[in-house]
């Protein structure tokens, strides 16, 4: 499961670089949100670090739904499913490994989002890298939950409206608790409350996902 | 011939029980001493919460788990589940409105962004989604297998509702009837008419989830109806 986990990851990270459409696409999107949601808050507001965690994760949260669609549509692609299933993969290796390269995607894609919020919106350095581990928790979360919401909403083929619907609810507690460890890691509180919630969520999609994964993929 | 007795029972006990429940909760019962006449509400908000989060969501992801288990699948397992969350999707409605009411007197606002009302409202747009994921897909095994992993996957939002007012410090009260050592809060009178909201608020959901799920099979059979009758209709046509 795990060979077949890294194989579908190291694919998907492939077709990725090869693409750049995280380079050019995805994180200039994401930037662009964040600099709107400052010009949103107006000059006053904007300079104040307090709002940044939610302002943080609410882009996130739109560039994950980027980034699952366009996982689910390298997956829906021709002869893609075929392949898979005529080569018989495990769809709990097959759902990991999607999982794994969308994590990746979201971890690299916070990284800068995370360097746009310390120059945009001031947050302070050190409570931003002491933010770190949850922040990698937390979209590990979303990883996993948008491979399985990616897989359900039909794999790039149903309507454009649907996977908004079906993953943004799922995605609130990842939000809440994303935000409020952030927040804390900002106040030089603790943030292994908050963490432990993310890390809950994480463990919960991805057996869930290696359960479910299959039924939905089964022709 | 019980079972045909309790189908037909089913309406008019639902309609005696809440025209007693309506009858105790606004005549016999007295005010409460802290929230006056507002307490009232007291006897249908939480009957309407407990369908709509434990009853109906339990009925849809239990039906629906049923369905994804190869030996009980059928399509009436997909049904239950799809008529279950419709059926929710109205006491959440209802659970949400009848808060507000219950919210803007007592907090001074409609709307708070409190644990359970959050949670809850979430778990309204959970079953939103899943009624748009059913219309998304047009082939019924499809369908109803989605459907299926969506309802259990939304399930886990159930025990946070539960959970949150004990997790979080938040406005909503917490345990009504029983505390945490399960003594009772509330007495006599008043805790029959919650008892008997409750039983009268379960049946009602049974009432119109039996009513909902006829409307589905005859809606069914129409459809198969009329693609025969299609069928039929290009068969003559091939033969003149």
């Amino acid at each position: 499961m795990i060979r077949i986990a890294l194989l579908v990851a190291g694919k998907d990270l492939r077709i990725e670089r090869r693409s750049r459409v995280l380079l050019w696409q995805v994180l200039p999107f994401g930037v662009t949100g964040l600099l709107l949601s400052g010009l949103a808050l107006g000059p006053t507001q904007a300079g104040h670090s307090s709002a940044a965690p939610g302002l943080f994760y609410l882009v996130m949260l739109l560039v994950a739904l980027l980034m699952i669609n366009r996982s689910q549509v390298i997956e829906g692609s021709t002869g893609t499913k075929t392949s898979i299933a005529t080569l018989g993969l495990d769809p709990a290796g097959v759902f990991l490994g999607k999982a794994l390269a969308l994590a990746v995607e979201l971890w690299l894609t916070g990284a800068v989002l995370l360097a746009g919020s310390v120059l945009f919106l001031h947050t302070a350095l050190s409570g931003t890298l002491s933010a770190l581990p949850s922040v990698a928790v937390t979209l590990g979360a979303l990883g996993a939950a948008g491979s399985l919401y990616g897989a359900l909403s039909g794999g790039g083929q149903g309507p454009a409206t649907l996977l908004p619907m079906l993953s943004l609810p799922a995605f609130a507690p990842l939000l809440i608790a994303g935000e409020r460890s952030f927040s804390a890691a900002l106040r030089h509180g603790s943030i292994w409350r908050w963490w432990v919630i993310s890390l809950v969520a994480l463990v919960a999609y991805l057996a869930l996902g290696i359960l479910l994964y299959g039924v939905l993929e089964e022709s | 011939m019980i079972k045909q007795l309790a189908q037909r029972l089913l309406g008019p006990l639902t309609l005696v029980l809440l025209v007693l429940t309506f009858w105790l909760g606004l005549w016999v019962t007295p005010p409460d001493k802290i929230q006056g006449n507002l307490a009232r509400l007291l006897y249908v908000h939480p009957a309407v919460a407990w369908v709509a989060l434990y009853v109906s969501f339990g009925t849809a992801a239990v039906a629906s788990a049923l369905y994804l288990w190869k030996r009980t699948r059928s399509q009436v397992m997909d049904r239950i589940a799809h008529c279950a969350m419709e059926v929710s999707i109205v006491f959440i409605i209802v659970t949400l409105i009848t808060g507000s009411i219950w919210g803007r007197p007592t907090w001074g606002v409609w709307w708070a962004w409190d644990a359970r009302l959050t949670s809850t409202a979430i778990l309204g747009l959970f079953e939103l989604a899943y009624l748009a994921l059913r219309r998304a897909n047009d082939d019924p095994d499809l369908r109803a297998r989605r459907s299926a992993v969506f309802a259990i996957i939304a399930a886990v939002n159930v025990p946070i509702i539960h959970f949150s007012v004990d997790w979080w410090n938040t406005l909503h009260q917490g345990a009504t009837a029983f505390t945490e050592n399960g003594n009772l809060l509330v007495h006599g009178i008043m805790l029959w008419t919650l008892f008997i909201s409750l039983f009268a608020f379960t049946l009602l959901f049974f009432w119109l989830l039996r009513a909902r799920y006829r409307l589905e099979v005859l809606r069914d059979e129409k459809y198969h109806a009329s693609l025969d009758e299609a069928l039929a209709q290009r068969r003559r046509e091939g033969v003149h």
